[in-house]
C-alpha cells in the first residue's frame, strides 16, 4: 500500500515539474530572446515583468476552435499533439534529480529507456505532418523524419560512450561511477549529444522542419488551439528533457560542492545552464539549409561521435 | 577537434569555405588544417555571434514603454501643426501651397472707421474659420515654411488619434491649445549669426541711443558756449 502511495506520489512530482518546468524555460525563452534583441519582452501580463504571459497564452489557446481540416485523417490528426507531447514526460520519470533515489523511477536500462522513448516524439510531427493533407504539413513531417534519421546515430554514440565508460547503462549507475575528470574527458561526446538533441527537437539553428518562411510552420501548420499548444508545450518539455540529460549524463549531473544536501539543485543549475545555451543559439544563428543540416550530421558529427568512442575506449583500457 | 565538415557549418563558415577551396586548388597545396578563412581557428565567426547577442543581453534594452512613459521627442518633432492665430493675417498663403489641399480658411473684410477726421477708412481681414484636416495632412511642413508672419508652429504632441476620420478635422481653438505646446526655439550655435528680429531691434535701439547721445552732446556744447555767462542762480563766481 504504501509503495503504491509513494509511486502515485512519485508520478505526482514528476507530473508537476512536466507541466511548471517547460513553462519557466518559455517565459525565460521570451525575456531572454528579447533582451539579446535589445527589447524588453512581455511585460504587462500578470503585473510583474510579464511573469505570467505563457498563463495568458495558454488561455487564449484553450478558447480558439479545435479545428480538424475536411481532408485530413481525422484520427491520427487527432491523436498526433499527444504522441509528441507523451515520450518526455516518460523520459522525465526516468531521469536522476538527486543521490539516494531522488528520482521518478530508477531504471536499470535507463538509458536505453530514455534514448528509445525520446525518438518517440518525432514520430508525432510525423504524423501531424502525413494526416494533414497538406503538402507544407507533408514536406515538414518528411523532413523531420530525415533529421531524426540522421542525427540519431551521433546521439546514440555519444550516449553509448558514457555508458562505456560509466560500465553501466542505469543512469543513477552513471552517476554514482562519475568523477569530475569525465567532464573534460567526454566533452566532445556532450558537444555531440546536446547538439543532436538540439537537431532532435528541430530548435533553432535546425529548424528546418517548421521554417516558418517556407513552410509556413511545417507539420503543425493546420493545428489550432489546445493541440498547437501541445504541440509548442512538447518543444519546451523536450528542452527540459534533452538538458536535464545532458546534465546528467556530461556534466555529472547532482555532483558539485555539498552535493550531497543540494545535489538536486546542481542538477537544476545544470539543466537551466543548458536550457540558456539553447536559447542563445536559437538567438544567435540563422536556420541550416537542409543539405548544409544533413552534411553536417553525416560528415561532422557522427565521426566526432567515433572519435569520442575511440578515445573512451582506449582510456578505459589504459584506466583497468 | 577533427577538421570541420566540407560545405562548413554555419552561414559565415560556409562562405568562408568556398573561398577557402578556391585558394587551395589555386596554390595546388592540399588541406594542410583550417584556418578558417579570415585568420584564427575554425568557428570563430560562430564565437563572435554568440559573443554579440550575450552583449546585447547585458546592455539596456531601447524600447520605450510609451503608454506607460511618455517619449522624450527631440524639439523639433513633426506632432501636430499649431496657430498662433493672432498672427494671423488672412493671406492664403499657406492654404494655397498645401499639396494636398488640407487647411480651411474662411474670413470676412472690415472696414474700420477713419481714426483721424480727414484720413481714409481702412479695410482688415477677419479670420472665421481656420481648419486642418489631419486625416489628409502628410505632415510635410510646407505651410510652416511659408508662412511670413510666424502663425504656423510644429509641435511634438502626437496623441490626438480619433475613433471617425472626420474628428481629425481640428477647428483653430484646437489649433490655437496646441500653440501651448510648442517647445521655445533651440539655442543657436556658439558662434551663430544674429536673428535678423534682433539684430533689427538692436540696430533701432543703437540708433536712437546714438540720437539720444548726439542731443546730449548738442545740448552740453550749448551749455558750454553759453558758459561765460552763468545759468540763473549758478554759485560759480564769474572770473
Amino acid at each position: 500500500m504504501t509503495t503504491a502511495l509513494e509511486a502515485l506520489l512519485r508520478c505526482v512530482a514528476v507530473l508537476v515539474v512536466f507541466l511548471t518546468f517547460p513553462l519557466v524555460i518559455g517565459q525565460t525563452e521570451h525575456k531572454v530572446m528579447a533582451h539579446m534583441q535589445g527589447r524588453l519582452g512581455p511585460m504587462y501580463a500578470g503585473g510583474f515583468h510579464g511573469w505570467a504571459q505563457l498563463v495568458a497564452d495558454g488561455v487564449k489557446f484553450a478558447q480558439k476552435e479545435d479545428i480538424v481540416p475536411a481532408g485530413a485523417d481525422r484520427r491520427i490528426f487527432q491523436l498526433a499533439p499527444a504522441v509528441a507531447l507523451l515520450p518526455y514526460l516518460l523520459v522525465l520519470i526516468a531521469i536522476p534529480v538527486g543521490p539516494g533515489g531522488f528520482v521518478g523511477q530508477a531504471l536499470d536500462a535507463g538509458l536505453f529507456f530514455v534514448l528509445a522513448v525520446m525518438g518517440i516524439g518525432v514520430l508525432g510531427s510525423l504524423m501531424a505532418g502525413w494526416a494533414s493533407a497538406n503538402k507544407f504539413s507533408l514536406l515538414g513531417g518528411v523532413r523531420s523524419a530525415a533529421q531524426l534519421l540522421a542525427y540519431e546515430l551521433p546521439m546514440l554514440l555519444a550516449a553509448a560512450s558514457v555508458a562505456m565508460a560509466a560500465g553501466t547503462v542505469s543512469l543513477t549507475g552513471i552517476l554514482g561511477a562519475f568523477h569530475w575528470w569525465w567532464v573534460p574527458w567526454q566533452i566532445v561526446g556532450g558537444f555531440v549529444f546536446f547538439t543532436s538533441g538540439l537537431a532532435e527537437l528541430q530548435r533553432p539553428p535546425f529548424d528546418m522542419p517548421v521554417a516558418d518562411s517556407e513552410i509556413i510552420f511545417g507539420a503543425y501548420t493546420e493545428y489550432t488551439g489546445l493541440r498547437f499548444a501541445l504541440f509548442l508545450l512538447s518543444e519546451y518539455a523536450g528542452i527540459l528533457v534533452l538538458c536535464a540529460l545532458t546534465a546528467v549524463l556530461f556534466l555529472g549531473g547532482w555532483h558539485g560542492p555539498l552535493s550531497a544536501d543540494l545535489g538536486w539543485l546542481w542538477t537544476l543549475l545544470k539543466t537551466f545552464a543548458l536550457a540558456f545555451v539553447v536559447i542563445w543559439l536559437r538567438v544567435t544563428y540563422p536556420r541550416l539549409r537542409e543539405d548544409q543540416l544533413m552534411r553536417f550530421a553525416w560528415t561532422f558529427l557522427i565521426p566526432l561521435a567515433l572519435a569520442q568512442l575511440a578515445l573512451t575506449g582506449i582510456v578505459k583500457v589504459v584506466i583497468s | 577537434m577533427p577538421p570541420l565538415p566540407s560545405g562548413s557549418v554555419g552561414p559565415t563558415g560556409h562562405t568562408e569555405h568556398t573561398g577557402h577551396t578556391g585558394q587551395s586548388h589555386q596554390r595546388g597545396s592540399g588541406h594542410s588544417g583550417r584556418s578558417g578563412g579570415s585568420g584564427g581557428f575554425p568557428g570563430r565567426g560562430l564565437a563572435k555571434g554568440l559573443a554579440v547577442t550575450l552583449r546585447t543581453m547585458t546592455r539596456r534594452s531601447v524600447t520605450d514603454q510609451y503608454p506607460d512613459a511618455q517619449p522624450e521627442l527631440p524639439p523639433r518633432s513633426r506632432g501636430v501643426i499649431a496657430l498662433l492665430e493672432e498672427n494671423c493675417t488672412v493671406c492664403m498663403l499657406c492654404a494655397r501651397e498645401c499639396p494636398d489641399w488640407c487647411i480651411y480658411i474662411d474670413s470676412h473684410k472690415e472696414t474700420l472707421p477713419a481714426a483721424e477726421p480727414n484720413a481714409r477708412a481702412r479695410t482688415r481681414n477677419v479670420l472665421d474659420r481656420f481648419a486642418i484636416d489631419f486625416s489628409l495632412c502628410m505632415y510635410c511642413g510646407i505651410c510652416i515654411e511659408v508662412c511670413p508672419f510666424d502663425a504656423l508652429f510644429w509641435s511634438p504632441e502626437f496623441e490626438y488619434a480619433e475613433t471617425d476620420i472626420l474628428e481629425l478635422t481640428h477647428e483653430r481653438e484646437k489649433l490655437r491649445e496646441w500653440m501651448w505646446t510648442v517647445p521655445p526655439p533651440p539655442a543657436l550655435d556658439p558662434a551663430a549669426e544674429e536673428p535678423k528680429e534682433i539684430a533689427a531691434a538692436r540696430k533701432a535701439a543703437d540708433k536712437l541711443a546714438a540720437a539720444d547721445a548726439a542731443a546730449e552732446a548738442a545740448a552740453a556744447a550749448a551749455q558750454e558756449s553759453a558758459g561765460t555767462t552763468p545759468p540763473p542762480g549758478g554759485e560759480e563766481p564769474a572770473p
